[in-house]
């Protein structure tokens, strides 16, 4: 046992093969060999016995576009963050790909392994500049001490102005991130997001505070990332997620309630007491 | 490739703070020797010896002010206690100085007189290379490293932020205080360490070795201060504010804040360390009321009051309150803690960004009207 291994026992931590201080860059591979790229099984997750999942089961298909709507508190947010390691289900079972198990792993390790999430309220550096806060996002060598050392090439500046286009913000770049408007402090989190590459993007609420014109832009940007991304999308805007065109999941009360296009879902008899009920 | 790194440092300071530092350092290396020595104690323009004590005893503190400010103003970490790391310098190169009074102390023995005070025979243990300055020097950066780096891993690692934090480092350096205070610990009881006479065999009280001191710490002052630019301005620097303003956004885009946050206390721990160990030799004594409650609390509001998170400001601040402090212990001193919680009530309401937020208004103000 070498000396590495023993502080690793000692300490209960685990350290990187290359050199301490953090990840290095994508240290897991992502099985997706059954087509599937996430899994939840039977999650339950209380606070103080109140259950906000219950035995939760969602898959999603490598490449998949899907949609989760359901009233206020039905546990949508409580998924992702279980999903992202945030919060720790009391049972269950959560799989990244066939092999990573996600309860298993920090909130950066799982970032690492290729998952990112965009919060309910939009959050930013508000001190950074829109080009910063898409530098740090962006894939890369992030631990501790090689920071000390980074530098941006050529072509890391080249994708950061490729994302500035997208999101629309090549204007901005150098202001402070906290001045910009809510809408567009939405799509700094989403360019921020796509910056880090990630084969799974949790998107919470990404077009709250939007107008209808951004709104319609976000839609078209996330249906031509389906496919070689794998999409959650949680939205109150029956509207955007008629354009996102995917499958539809309804959470109720922490779980799976109906699952169908949106059509089906939306003349589904309990999904229509659920929401008329309230 | 990529140029050095003491010359990607420079660059990290604008033209203004480059003048600053040759020009602080002209000063502190140049002119101010010249005018202690040079100049009769009668002329207007000497520098007494005094004054070299007073300011070289403050730039240690606008070492310390600096190391705050890294973890203070750029990490969002309060630390009440770093007094500890301050001390536990000063009382590795006091073991040094104590180490090189050799038989000139009251008792003339090899030992440190308070153990032939307290009948001991031969040194602790811990005591073993202490007549070695490299040796010394080495405990003065590896303790304070050590403590800050056990102590910051299991805090930062169970997740304790904020008000907790501080009150942690606070109780900390209190049992160390309590630890110090006893003369078994073997480092003099409430007493510390005193009355040194020599320092790598020079006179500890000559001119020119207090001037060579003096002149050390401006330079250790001016590095920490370039370093500490070039720090924040690096990528790191911007994962540090990043995790103080955002902590769960920063881990969700893959940083472990753990490391970023252990790495710049520990470091700051380690600037600590460097100051107390310049601060022992210039002030001629160190005991256990430098982890006292109130000294680290102060070095907060040094922070505060220079304005936190521009690395000059706290620097400022050391000077400010410590030259009002001087100031006040001669003229008033039952006034002094008034005037201090005065002074950080006045800072918190209306000048939260500080001096250096207080002038930047001014200026600012005054390119309005012109
Ligand atoms: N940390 C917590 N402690 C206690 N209760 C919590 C906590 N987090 C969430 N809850 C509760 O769990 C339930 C599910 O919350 P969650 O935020 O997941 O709902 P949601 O579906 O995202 O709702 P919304 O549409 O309002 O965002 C709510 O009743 C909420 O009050
Ligand atoms: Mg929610």
């Amino acid at each position: 046992m070498s000396a590495r291994d023993v502080f690793r026992k000692i300490i209960g931590i685990e350290l990187d093969e290359n050199s301490p201080f953090g990840y290095p860059a994508r240290q897991r591979t992502l099985d997706v060999s059954h087509n599937v790229i996430l899994y939840l099984d039977d999650i339950t997750v209380s606070f103080d016995g109140f259950k906000a999942l219950n035995k939760l089961n969602l898959m999603i298909d490598a490449g998949e576009l899907r949609c989760i709507i359901g009233p206020n508190g039905a546990g949508k947010t409580t998924m992702m963050d279980v999903i992202t390691g945030k919060t720790r289900p009391d049972s269950g079972s959560a799989f990244f790909g066939q092999t990573i198990d996600l309860t298993q792993l920090s909130e950066p390790q799982i970032a690492h392994a290729g998952i990112g999430r965009k919060f309910q309220k939009p959050t930013i550096f508000e001190q950074h500049s829109v080009f910063e806060n898409l530098e740090l996002a962006m894939t890369t060598d992030k631990r501790a001490l090689t920071t000390l050392t980074a530098w941006l090439r050529d072509d890391d500046r080249d994708r950061i102005a490729d994302t500035l286009r997208l999101i629309r913000l090549d204007g901005e770049a150098d202001r402070p991130a906290g001045l910009l408007s809510h809408g567009q402090k939405q799509w700094l989190e989403i360019g921020m997001l796509l910056m880090q590459e990630p084969k799974l993007l949790l998107l919470d609420e990404p077009v709250a505070g939007m107008t209808d014109d951004e709104t319609m832009r976000t839609a078209e940007l996330f249906v031509s990332l389906a496919g070689k991304h794998s999409l959650v999308v949680v939205e109150h805007d029956m509207a955007f997620v008629k354009a996102l065109g995917g499958k539809v999941t309804v959470l109720h009360e922490g779980s799976v309630l109906a699952e169908g296009d949106l059509d089906a879902v939306q003349n589904d008899q309990r999904v229509i007491e659920v929401y008329l009920g309230r | 490739m990529r140029e050095p790194l003491i010359f990607r440092m420079l660059s990290a300071l604008d033209a203004r703070a480059r003048l600053g530092v040759a020009a602080f350092l002209a000063v502190a290396l140049g002119l101010v020797p010249v005018l202690h020595l040079a100049l009769p104690p009668e002329s207007a323009f000497h520098v007494s010896t005094y004054a070299i004590t007073l300011l070289g005893k403050i730039m240690c503190y606008a070492i310390v002010a600096l190391a705050m400010d890294l973890i203070w103003g750029y990490g969002g970490i309060l630390s009440l206690g770093h007094g500890i790391f301050f001390a536990l310098g000063g009382y590795a190169f006091g073991m040094y100085l104590m180490r090189q009074i050799g038989r000139d102390g009251s008792y003339q023995s090899d030992l440190p007189d308070f153990m032939v005070f307290l009948d001991w025979k031969k040194l602790p243990w811990y005591w073993t290379g202490s007549d070695s300055f490299l040796w010394v020097a080495l405990l003065v950066v590896v303790v304070p490293a050590l403590v800050a780096f056990v102590f910051g891993y299991f805090a930062f690692r169970s997740r304790i932020k904020g008000v907790y934090f501080s009150i942690i480092t606070q109780a900390l350096t209190y049992a160390a205080m309590l630890l110090f205070f006893r003369n078994e610990t073997g480092f003099g009881g409430n007493n510390g360490f005193t009355d040194f006479k020599r320092v790598l065999g020079y006179s500890i009280t000559s001119s020119e070795t207090r001037l060579v001191l003096f002149g050390v710490t401006a330079g250790v002052l001016a590095l920490t201060f370039v370093f500490a630019r070039w720090l924040v301005a690096s990528k790191f620097g911007r994962v540090l504010t990043a995790i103080r303003d955002a902590e769960s956004r920063v881990m969700f885009i893959g940083y472990d804040p753990l490391w970023f946050k252990l790495f710049i206390w520990t470091l700051s721990a380690v600037l600590c360390g460097i100051a107390g160990a310049l601060y022992v030799p210039q002030v001629g004594i160190i005991n256990p009321s430098e982890m006292s409650v109130a000294n680290s609390i102060e070095i907060a509001i040094w922070v505060a009051v220079g304005g936190r998170g521009t690395l000059i400001g706290p620097i400022v601040g050391a000077f400010v309150v410590n030259l009002a402090k001087s100031w006040f212990t001669v003229s008033f001193p039952e006034y002094w803690l008034f005037f201090l919680g005065l002074l950080f009530i006045v800072v918190t309401l209306l000048l939260p960004q500080g001096l250096v937020g207080l002038w930047h208004t001014l200026r600012r103000a005054k390119g309005a009207r012109t």
